[in-house]
């Protein structure tokens, strides 16, 4: 006759040294040598950080419009930065030479782009969903007052009809009447039409009803083609906006020359604007062509193989000077006299062909790090190649080559500076035009780090929000 | 002996015909002239040491390889390298793997929910009642919202089980699917494969697992260096095997 065996008890781990006192004696004093290095950092941060704390900010000149208060605080002996400088020119630091009067524009168009982004990144802004209701809100009385009611409700329409609708659908009645099929095709065909009769509507305030109806037509089949050819239901808007309506959309609100809105021509663009702009869309379309790049080194069909291998290789092989220099000097001698292309395209097209050879190598990487019975569980399965790849394949690989993207998106992001070469005032290229300018002589300092510290801002946003992707999609999470 | 036919007594419709099928990898001869007919509903178990090519064999009715000679013929469909063909019998059989092989960054759910939708078609409300149904008849229902890493082996090897079936296949290949778990784990899956079996599905089985060889089995099939040494029913394999080499096997694998 045996016993009944009993499992002992789990026991908490034994506990360190915690609190201040501690970290310190563990982590600051623990040996001989960390004593040493300890106490050699901290001179070295009384020698650094007090001169530098006292030049940007406590005797800075922060007060003023011109340069006189700059040579006063100077005369006077104060030896601290002159942020003046920056604050009369912050309107060229951010729009470069773009029309004061119709700044507005670039300001509305990024504002429907952080809209559009806004729920990517609302689970790291904020938590609960009440916490979530009370900023849609507070946003959304924000635009009313800021732009007044009927631009607000277009907007409003525009991001989050469809998923209203898709609730409004996916409700038990409609389900138990029409069943989950046609409910999916509804909620597609309900999407085109608010798109088509919003854009109508919102066209026929400034033009006549002609314009509107071809546009809202264009607009509503559009819509259609493309919820239908991706299976997409109105949860997939955001992407298909982002990628379909939104460029259309900037391109015309920046561009101008329609609707009314005189044009903008590109050597207008500049400064910041014109940095996030090169950035953006790099980034927007490096990864897609990437991607594809990336399946296609790895193509069983020779002739794809190949293509691709030589393209990424050849890219990989020069400078994204030359590219850039080769997109507005070498390219135009190529084409009829008559045909021209914008520089600033020619640049953004280089840009990303560039940038995406450089991510098919990192997603490639990826690819291979995927067990190869993956692809067998799926092909024993019946899934085909593309439906395979996009839904089983490149999602696995997107999340194990996050720090790989995010490192490419980084310097992407800092490449852009090199769009001075070609004659393009980025934000880097607007601080070193201004530190020519006669009146201004003599502010070497102050503009560049000006311009420094804002890269740091936008790449540490990219950096913070490729750890907390990696966070989200770590396979411990699963 | 190279041929391996139904016995006449139990003659039932063929739904898997494979017939003078080689095989190489480079110059290395796999499978060497196997003939192999399986009846609907039939349970086959494949055994064999390794390298006698039984994996390749079964990899080989759903195209995961490619054969170089011969036919194979699922469902009344020929193999051929018509994409088309390929899909189509995919589509009707399902495979089980050593390694579970389910997709890592899906919950269990839409690991089930997945194949239905995109490749059957079928609608999300439907897909779901299916994917349940099959979760609970391989008794893990809870384990719907889990991530697969979050699952034993023997949990993964059956939730992967549950994936195939959502696929409403006609026939079940197991590439050894108790290899790689935990003995307490192995008697798990073999329980839902012995209910499989009861409920009617044609298998065909690569596995070391003699037990379950003994009593669901058919037919047993014992292969050596990529030829079919002999094919029996499972009570004249055992006590009575035709072939020196193939009671050789049987010693080993039972008396150790």
């Amino acid at each position: 006759m045996s016993e009944t065996w009993i499992p002992s008890p789990s026991l908490p781990s034994p506990k360190l040294d915690s609190g201040y006192a501690g970290w310190v004696k563990n982590n600051l004093f623990s040996t001989p040598g960390n004593l040493l290095l300890t106490l050699l950092s901290i001179a070295l941060l009384v020698l650094t950080v007090p001169p530098l704390l006292r030049w940007g900010i406590l005797d800075a000149t922060w007060l003023g419009d011109s340069r006189g208060v700059c040579d006063e605080a100077a005369q006077g002996g104060s030896t601290g930065a002159c942020w003046v400088f920056v604050k009369v020119r912050w309107g060229v630091f951010l729009y470069g030479f773009y029309p004061l009067v119709e700044r507005w524009r670039v300001n509305f168009t990024f504002f429907v782009l952080a809209v559009a982004l806004f729920p990517l990144f609302a689970p790291i802004l904020l938590g609960t969903t009440k916490r979530k209701m009370v900023l849609y809100l507070l946003a959304a009385i924000t635009v009313l007052f800021w732009l007044g009611p009927i631009p607000a409700t277009f907007i409003a329409c525009y991001l989050f009809a469809p998923f209203a609708l898709d609730r409004l659908l996916q409700g038990k009645p409609f389900l138990e009447l029409f069943g989950n099929q046609v409910v999916a095709v509804l909620t597609g065909i309900g999407s085109a039409l608010l798109v088509g009769v919003i854009s109508y509507y919102g066209i026929f305030l400034y033009l006549d009803e002609k314009a509107a109806g071809a546009i809202g037509l264009t607009a509503l089949v559009l819509t259609l083609f493309l919820l239908f050819i991706s299976r997409l239901t109105a949860s997939g808007w955001h992407w298909v906006f982002l990628f379909t309506v939104y460029p259309v959309f900037a391109f015309f609100m920046l561009v101008g020359d329609i609707f009314g809105l005189p044009l903008v021509e590109t050597h207008f663009w500049g400064g910041l604007f014109l940095t996030l702009v090169v950035a953006g869309s790099g980034m927007a379309t490096a990864l897609p062509i990437g991607i594809l790049l990336a399946l296609g080194r790895r193509s069983d069909l020779p002739v794809i193989k190949v293509l691709c291998v030589s393209f990424i290789e050849f890219v990989r092989g020069v400078p994204l000077v030359s590219v850039l220099f080769m997109a507005s000097v070498m390219f135009p001698l190529f084409l009829p006299e008559n045909v021209t292309f914008n520089k600033l395209l020619r640049a953004l097209v280089g840009i990303a062909f560039f940038y995406a050879a450089y991510m098919a190598e990192v997603i490639r990487g990826g690819l291979q790090a995927i067990p190869k019975g993956q692809y067998e569980a799926a092909m024993a399965l019946g899934w085909p190649y593309w439906k395979m790849m996009s839904l089983i394949i490149i999602p696995q690989t997107l999340r194990l080559v996050i720090p790989g993207l995010a490192n490419n998106f980084l310097s992407l992001l800092k490449d852009t500076t090199l769009v001075a070469v070609i004659g393009l005032l980025d934000l880097l290229g607007v601080a070193k035009a201004s530190m020519a300018d006669k009146e201004w002589l003599g502010f070497t300092k102050e503009a560049y780090i000006f311009a420094a510290i804002v890269f740091w801002i936008f790449c540490f946003a990219i950096s913070r929000y490729s750890v907390y992707l990696e966070k989200t999609y770590h396979p411990s999470h699963q | 002996m190279t041929t391996a036919t139904t016995p006449e007594k139990n003659k039932r419709e063929s739904i898997v015909t494979i017939s003078g099928l080689n095989k190489w990898f480079g110059d290395f001869h796999v499978l060497k002239n196997i003939n192999l007919e399986v009846g609907k509903g039939e349970k086959v178990v494949v055994c064999g040491p390794s390298g006698s090519g039984k994996s390749t064999l079964i990899r080989c009715i759903n195209r995961l390889e490619t054969h170089q000679q011969g036919k194979i013929i699922v469902d009344g469909v020929e193999l051929t390298n018509d994409v088309k063909r390929i899909d189509k019998i995919r589509r009707e059989t399902g495979m089980l793997f050593q390694n579970f092989n389910l997709f890592p960054h899906m919950t269990v759910l839409e690991n089930l929910t997945l194949s239905p939708i995109w490749i059957r078609k079928m609608p999300l409300k439907e897909a779901r009642e299916l994917a349940f149904h099959y979760l609970e008849r391989v008794k893990i229902p809870d384990l719907a919202n889990k991530y697969p890493g979050q699952c034993s082996g023997g949990q993964q090897q059956r939730i992967a089980i549950a994936r195939c079936l959502c696929m409403s296949p006609k026939i079940m290949l197991f590439d050894e699917p108790t290899s790689a778990l935990d003995p307490e784990m192995i008697k798990e899956v073999l329980d839902v494969m012995v209910d499989l079996a009861s409920s009617g599905m044609t298998m065909i089985c690569v596995t070391h697992e003699m037990g379950f060889a003994r009593t669901v089995a058919d037919r047993v099939v014992f292969m050596d260096t990529g030829e079919i040494v002999e094919a029996n029913d499972p009570e004249t394999f055992f006590n009575n095997p035709q072939y020196d080499r193939t009671a050789l096997f049987l010693s080993q694998i039972i008396n150790h």
